[in-house]
C-alpha cells in the first residue's frame, strides 16, 4: 500500500501532472513531506496540496474493521481459536488456549535448561493430524547451532503418542513433515526467510521455529548496538510473516550476565519507599536476555525458562493475555512434562528475572562468551 | 519581510515580490481587482492571495490590541469548559486521580513504558472505557485503535469487555436504590463491535491514516478516543533520513492535536521506551 503509484489515485490531471514532472511517483515520496514542502516543490497553493493529500491518504489507509468481525474472522477460521495447544495443561491455561497464531512467542533462558526440547516436542505436535491436537501441516525448523535431533523427535515421538510412531509409516510421514534448516550466517538466513515466505503463501506451513534467534548475530563481528540495528529488518519481516499467515512462531533467544553500564534499568524506574535501589541480588550469575530491547518489544510472549534451587521453571513473563505464573518442569523421555498444573503467581520484577542456580551446565561463563 | 510567511505558492510570492510588495500592510488597501492587474493574475488568485493576507494579519495584531477578537477564549469560559468534559476512565482509582479524572478530552496523551509492562493492555482498556454509557458516568463514545505492531488481542479485549460490563452491573445493584431489575443490555460483542480497528504496515501507511482520520471521525461523530499503538514503531527500523522522521513526527503529533480540538475527542498515544547512551564509543 505504501508503494501506491501517484498514477493509480484519482486526482485533478492538473496536479498530477506537476506531480510527475517533480518526480514523485510513489505515495511513500508524497506522503514523507509536510505541506509546506510539498507546495514548494510544486508551486501550487495550500488548498490544493490539502486535497490533493487528502486524496492520496484515503487511498492509501488500510480499511478498518470492527474488533467484533476480526473476533469473528478468527474463530472461525482458525483451529483452536488461534491458540497452538502445547501439551502442558497449565501452561495451555494460562495462554488461554496454547501458543498464540501470528505473534512471535519467545522461549529465553540459560544454556541447557530445555528450550530446544521443548521446540523440538513443540514441532511434533504441530505435525501431527488435528485430532491428535495437531495442525497437520509442515513445520520449518531453523537450527542455527546444529542442536536437533532427530533421533530425540522420534524418541520423544514414540514416547508421546505410541500409537502413532511405533508405526514405521507413520513416524515416517510426521518426521518427514519438520524441515530443518541450518544457515551458516545471516546472509544465509536472510535468503531462506525470503524462501519461506513463498512457501507460507502456499498455505502448506503450519510452524516457524527459529533456534535461536541471539546465536544468528554472536557470529558477526559488530558489538552492541549495531548488532541490535542488524536485526531490526529481520524482526519485522519475522513479525509480519507471522502475522499474514497466521501461524505460531516460537523462536528461542539466549542469556547474557548483567553488565552495569546496560540500561535495564531505566531513569524513570521507582525507587522504593524507603529511599534504597534495590541492589541486584549477585549469589547467582546475574542474567538478562540477549538480543537487547527493540526485540524485547517486538516479541508478543515471552516465556522464561530458569531454574531456582536445582528446581527448573516456566514462567509467563510477557504476555497480553496471562497473569505472570511460574510452572515447576522437568526433563522426561517424552519431552517436556509440568510437575503441577498450578502456576504459582510471581509479583513485582521477580516474573522477568532469569536464574540458573542450582543448575550445573553454567558455571563461569564470562561476558565474552555468553554476548 | 512578511510575504515569506503567508501561504501561498512560490511562483505567487515572486510575483508579489518582483511587483514591490513586500509588507502585509501594503496589500491592505488593495482590491482584488487591482491586485490582478498589478500582478497579472486572475481576479480569483488576487483574492485568495489577499485573504491569505488579512488571516496572517489577524493573527499578529492580536496581541496588540485589546478588543474582542475572533477565535480567543477567556481564561474564564475555558475553566469552565475544562470542568464540563467528561474523562475516560482508566479503571484505576489512582491513576485516574493523577491524570485529573482520568484520560482527558481535545488533548494527546502520551503512555510510554518498557516492553511488558501493561501499554497495550491499558490501551484496550481505554478503548473499552470509552463506552461505558452516560448513566455510569462513562462517554458513550466510540473508539479506534490504530494497530502498528499487531500486538492487538482480540481474545483479550473480550475478556477486558466481560469485566467491564460485569462491573457496570454491580454498580448498578449498589447504587440504584430502585428495585427495578435493571439490567444492562450492553453484551460484550457490542462493545467489540463499536472499536474500529486498523492494522498498519508501514509508516507510509500510518501517515495516511492519520490524514483520513480527519474525514472518517466527520463520519462517524461518536468515535470519542483514538488509540495509537505503538506511535513511532515504524519510524524505528530503517530510517536514514533523521531530519526527515523528525518533521514526520512532528507533523503527525500536531495533526491530532487538531484533531482532538476539532471533535473534542481524547488521543492515546503508546510509545516503546528504549535505551538512551550516555556514551557513544562509535559514533
Amino acid at each position: 500500500m505504501a508503494n501506491k503509484l501517484i498514477s493509480e489515485v484519482p486526482l485533478p490531471k492538473s496536479i498530477a501532472n506537476v506531480f510527475a514532472a517533480r518526480n514523485i511517483s510513489t505515495a511513500k515520496e508524497a506522503l514523507s513531506l509536510t505541506e509546506f514542502e510539498l507546495m514548494e516543490l510544486l508551486d501550487v497553493g495550500l488548498t490544493e496540496v490539502r486535497s490533493a493529500l487528502s486524496q492520496i491518504s484515503e487511498i492509501v489507509a488500510p480499511t478498518y474493521q470492527t474488533a467484533l468481525s476480526l473476533m469473528e474472522e478468527r474463530f472461525q477460521n482458525e483451529h483452536f481459536r488461534g491458540h497452538f495447544p502445547t501439551g502442558l495443561k497449565g501452561l495451555d491455561a494460562a495462554l488461554c488456549g496454547g501458543i498464540p497464531f501470528g505473534v512471535l512467542t519467545e522461549l529465553v533462558g540459560p544454556a541447557g535448561i530445555g528450550k530446544t526440547q521443548l521446540c523440538l516436542k513443540l514441532s511434533l505436535l504441530a505435525s501431527l493430524p488435528t485430532n491428535y491436537g495437531g495442525l497437520d501441516g509442515r513445520v520449518i525448523y531453523i537450527d542455527v547451532e546444529s542442536k536437533f535431533s532427530s533421533r530425540r523427535l522420534l524418541e520423544i515421538g514414540l514416547r508421546s503418542f505410541p500409537e502413532i510412531f511405533q508405526m514405521k509409516a507413520m513416524a515416517q510421514e510426521m518426521a518427514g513433515r519438520i524441515l530443518v534448516l541450518r544457515p551458516t550466517s545471516l546472509s544465509e538466513f536472510t535468503q531462506s526467510l525470503e524462501q519461506i515466505k513463498v512457501s507460507l503463501l502456499q498455505n502448506q506451513v503450519k510452524m516457524l521455529v527459529i533456534d535461536s534467534m541471539a546465536a544468528l548475530v554472536s557470529g558477526e563481528h559488530e558489538q552492541g548496538i549495531c548488532r541490535q540495528q542488524t536485526l531490526s529488518w529481520h524482526i519485522s519481516f519475522i513479525k509480519s510473516l507471522a502475522e499474514f499467515s497466521r501461524i505460531p512462531v516460537v523462536v528461542t533467544n539466549q542469556v547474557r550476565s548483567h553488565n552495569h553500564d546496560d540500561a535495564s534499568r531505566y531513569s524513570f524506574q521507582v525507587q522504593r519507599r524507603d529511599g534504597t535501589m534495590e541492589i541486584p541480588i549477585r549469589y547467582d550469575s546475574h542474567l538478562i536476555a540477549a538480543l537487547g530491547i527493540h526485540w524485547a518489544h517486538a516479541v508478543t510472549t515471552r516465556l522464561v525458562l530458569e531454574a531456582k534451587s536445582g528446581q527448573r521453571f516456566i514462567k509467563v513473563a510477557k504476555s497480553p493475555i496471562s497473569p505472570p505464573l511460574a510452572f515447576p518442569f522437568h526433563i522426561t523421555s517424552s519431552g517436556i512434562s509440568l510437575l503441577s498444573d498450578d502456576g504459582m503467581e510471581l509479583m513485582g520484577p521477580e516474573i522477568n528475572a532469569i536464574h540458573c542456580q542450582g543448575h550445573n551446565e553454567i558455571s563461569n561463563f564470562g561476558r565474552e562468551g555468553l554476548q | 519581510m512578511e510575504i515569506w510567511r503567508l501561504p501561498i505558492s512560490a511562483s505567487q510570492r515572486g510575483k508579489l515580490i518582483s511587483a514591490g510588495y513586500t509588507s502585509l500592510s501594503s496589500l491592505s488597501s488593495l482590491s482584488p481587482s487591482e491586485l490582478a492587474r498589478e500582478l497579472k493574475v486572475s481576479e480569483t488568485e488576487a483574492m485568495d492571495i489577499l485573504k491569505a493576507a488579512s488571516h496572517s494579519r489577524g493573527a499578529e495584531t492580536s496581541n496588540a490590541s485589546c478588543s474582542i477578537l475572533e477565535g480567543a477564549q477567556s481564561a474564564w469560559d475555558m475553566l469552565h469548559d475544562e470542568e464540563s468534559l467528561m474523562h475516560i476512565t482508566t479503571s484505576s482509582a489512582d491513576l485516574d486521580n493523577i491524570l485529573g479524572g482520568g484520560i482527558h478530552c481535545k488533548e494527546v496523551t502520551e503512555i510510554g513504558g518498557v516492553p511488558g509492562i501493561g501499554k497495550t493492555q491499558l490501551g484496550m482498556q481505554i478503548a473499552v472505557n470509552v463506552q461505558i454509557p452516560h448513566d455510569f458516568g462513562g462517554l458513550g463514545g466510540k473508539a479506534i485503535y490504530i494497530d502498528t505492531e499487531g500486538s492487538f488481542m482480540v481474545g483479550r479485549a473480550f475478556q477486558i469487555a466481560e469485566a467491564c460490563i460485569e462491573d457496570m452491573s454491580e454498580y448498578n445493584r449498589f447504587l440504584r436504590k430502585d428495585f427495578q431489575e435493571c439490567k444492562i443490555n450492553m453484551k460484550p460483542e457490542d462493545i467489540l463491535e463499536n472499536v474500529f480497528y486498523f492494522r498498519i504496515c508501514s509508516y507510509t501507511e500510518q501517515i495516511a491514516l492519520i490524514n483520513y482520520l480527519d474525514k472518517f471521525i466527520s463520519e462517524h461523530k461518536d468515535v470519542k478516543v483514538v488509540v495509537v499503538d505503538s506511535v513511532t514503531f515504524h519510524f524505528r527500523q530503517d530510517f536514514d533520513d533523521m531530519a526527515l522522521r523528525t518533521r514526520v513526527l512532528s507533523g503527525m503529533a500536531l495533526k491530532l492535536m487538531n484533531l482532538t480540538k476539532k471533535f473534542s475527542l481524547a488521543v492515546v498515544l503508546l510509545n516503546q521506551a528504549t535505551i538512551k547512551h550516555t556514551e557513544a564509543p562509535f559514533n
